[in-house]
């Protein structure tokens, strides 16, 4: 019965379960999708458990199918995010996220010298490597890389 | 008319170069032309840099055009805390192109995103400074009567040294081979090394000025500078092995010369500004005639 009840709750009848975010990614997660200001039903939890990443955090939304630009944005910092396309209940596609070609607004420039540290101008980052995760910012033209990568 | 911004040299492609060496040419021969009569620029020097805001003013003023702007951000709006933003779009209602060099890295590119008007990189940090470049090109043309297969050295601090990265982007598309020559803490970063790889460009490392400069055509001197370095010793070192003097020119080549983005500080010693091969001063000359090339293909101004 207890069990039947949480299923309850978190199953959602359309919409898209982004599962495998690291934990301690999940809010930044909720905030690169622009979730909190999303007006329809939203589920996440966090800290639960993962064989493969320690602790893990889900987020499922009703009603919304993510455009691939819109959801490669959270590939980041939740490399390993499996999405279940959800429709009637059932999962109709299973996607994996990729970090795209142009990264807009989502990593800080690590050149301390760089315009977007100091005006109000939305980072825009050009990938040259994807598996090392190396940045060229397209305004000071400096290489951002994974070890000093640091979030908006 | 291009009427594009020039902020970084890659934006230009190698038919751009050669066009802008060619009206260059042209302005060196009559450099007073009533082209911009009539028409505004604006210089925007928010760090304050002699040379180039008169190398442009100059240009502007042989074309026939006015200039407004300021000379450092001291005299302008910055100090009330006014924004790049705000600044750009406000002057960008004033004239027909802006002239910008700015301390920060990427505010000219910014600033050409703002702009209605085509905005010309002066400089912006560390990172680019275009017209540089181009009037690198234009003296290396004039003073060697091409731009292909050309050796090309290039001495001192290679790792910080805005104008030999840009020059080295430039170049590659002229079949240059290179000879980098720095101490170790200042070598050309790999990045170029790669880029000149993909090319099938051929280049050397080297940590001593020696004998094989007499293979060179050209030889770009730069500045190596003090707080470029982690260990004060090893500045004290370094200095002075990175230092041309006249009498390492006897075994050069006779069409070989010096160039310098200059200031100069002790790099180049005096007794080589009168051999005939010295070319840092001419250098500047040029500048003022590529700029004028600069200025007139991106408003399409008839030479």
């Amino acid at each position: 019965m207890t069990k039947d009840k949480i299923l309850e709750v978190s199953a959602i009848m359309d919409g898209t379960v982004i599962d495998h975010i690291p934990a301690d990614s999940l809010f930044q997660v909720i905030s690169i999708l622009r979730l909190e200001k999303f007006d329809g039903m939203i589920t996440f939890g966090t800290n639960l458990e993962s064989k493969k990443l320690g602790k893990k955090g889900i987020i499922k939304v009703s009603g919304v199918f993510f455009k691939d630009k819109d959801i490669n944005r959270i590939a980041l910092i939740a490399p390993e995010a499996k999405l279940n396309i959800i429709k009637n209940y059932s999962v109709v596609e299973k996607k994996l996220v990729e970090i795209p070609d142009e990264i807009i607004g989502i990593v800080k420039c690590v050149n301390p010298q760089c315009i977007t540290n100091h005006e109000r101008v939305a980072t825009r980052f050009l990938v040259l490597e994807k598996k090392k995760l190396k940045l060229r910012c397209q305004y000071c033209e400096k290489m951002t890389y994974r070890e000093n990568m640091e979030i908006l | 008319m291009i009427n594009k911004s020039l902020v970084s040299i890659t934006d230009f492609s190698k038919a751009n170069y050669l066009t802008i060496l060619d009206i260059s040419r042209k302005f060196e021969k009559d450099s007073y032309k009533d082209l911009l009569k009539g028409k505004v620029i604006a210089t925007l020097f928010f760090e304050p840099s002699t040379r180039t805001r008169l190398s442009f003013e100059s240009a502007i003023n042989r074309l026939g055009g006015r200039t407004i702007g300021f000379s450092d951000s001291g005299t302008s709006s910055v100090t009330k805390g006014e924004t790049l933003y705000d600044t750009i779009r406000v002057v960008s209602n004033y004239c027909e192109m802006i002239v910008m060099r700015h301390p920060l890295e990427g505010s000219a590119r910014y600033a050409s995103e703002i702009s209605k008007i085509p905005v010309i990189n002066a400089g912006d940090g560390a990172n680019q400074h275009p017209s540089q470049t181009l009037l690198d090109l234009y003296s290396i043309q004039k003073t060697q009567g091409t731009l292909d297969d050309l050796k090309i050295f290039m001495v001192g601090d290679l790792k910080y040294g805005r104008t030999v990265h840009s020059l080295l982007m430039a170049l590659s598309e002229f079949n240059t081979s290179f000879c980098f020559i720095s101490p170790d803490e200042l070598k050309m970063p790999d990045e170029y090394k790669m880029h000149l790889k993909a090319k099938g460009l051929n280049y050397s490392e080297s940590r001593d000025l020696n004998e094989s400069i007499s293979e060179a055509d050209i030889i770009y001197m730069t500045r190596v500078q003090k707080e470029r370095f982690s260990d004060p010793i090893e500045y004290e070192r370094t200095k002075n092995a990175y230092v041309l003097k006249n009498e390492m020119l006897r075994i050069t080549k006779e069409n070989m010369k010096v160039l310098h983005p200059l200031p100069r500080v002790n790099e180049i010693n005096t007794d080589v500004d009168a051999s005939p091969k010295a070319y840092y001063f001419q250098q500047t000359e040029n500048g003022v005639y590529v700029r004028q090339a600069i200025i007139s293909l991106i408003l399409g101004l008839k030479v």
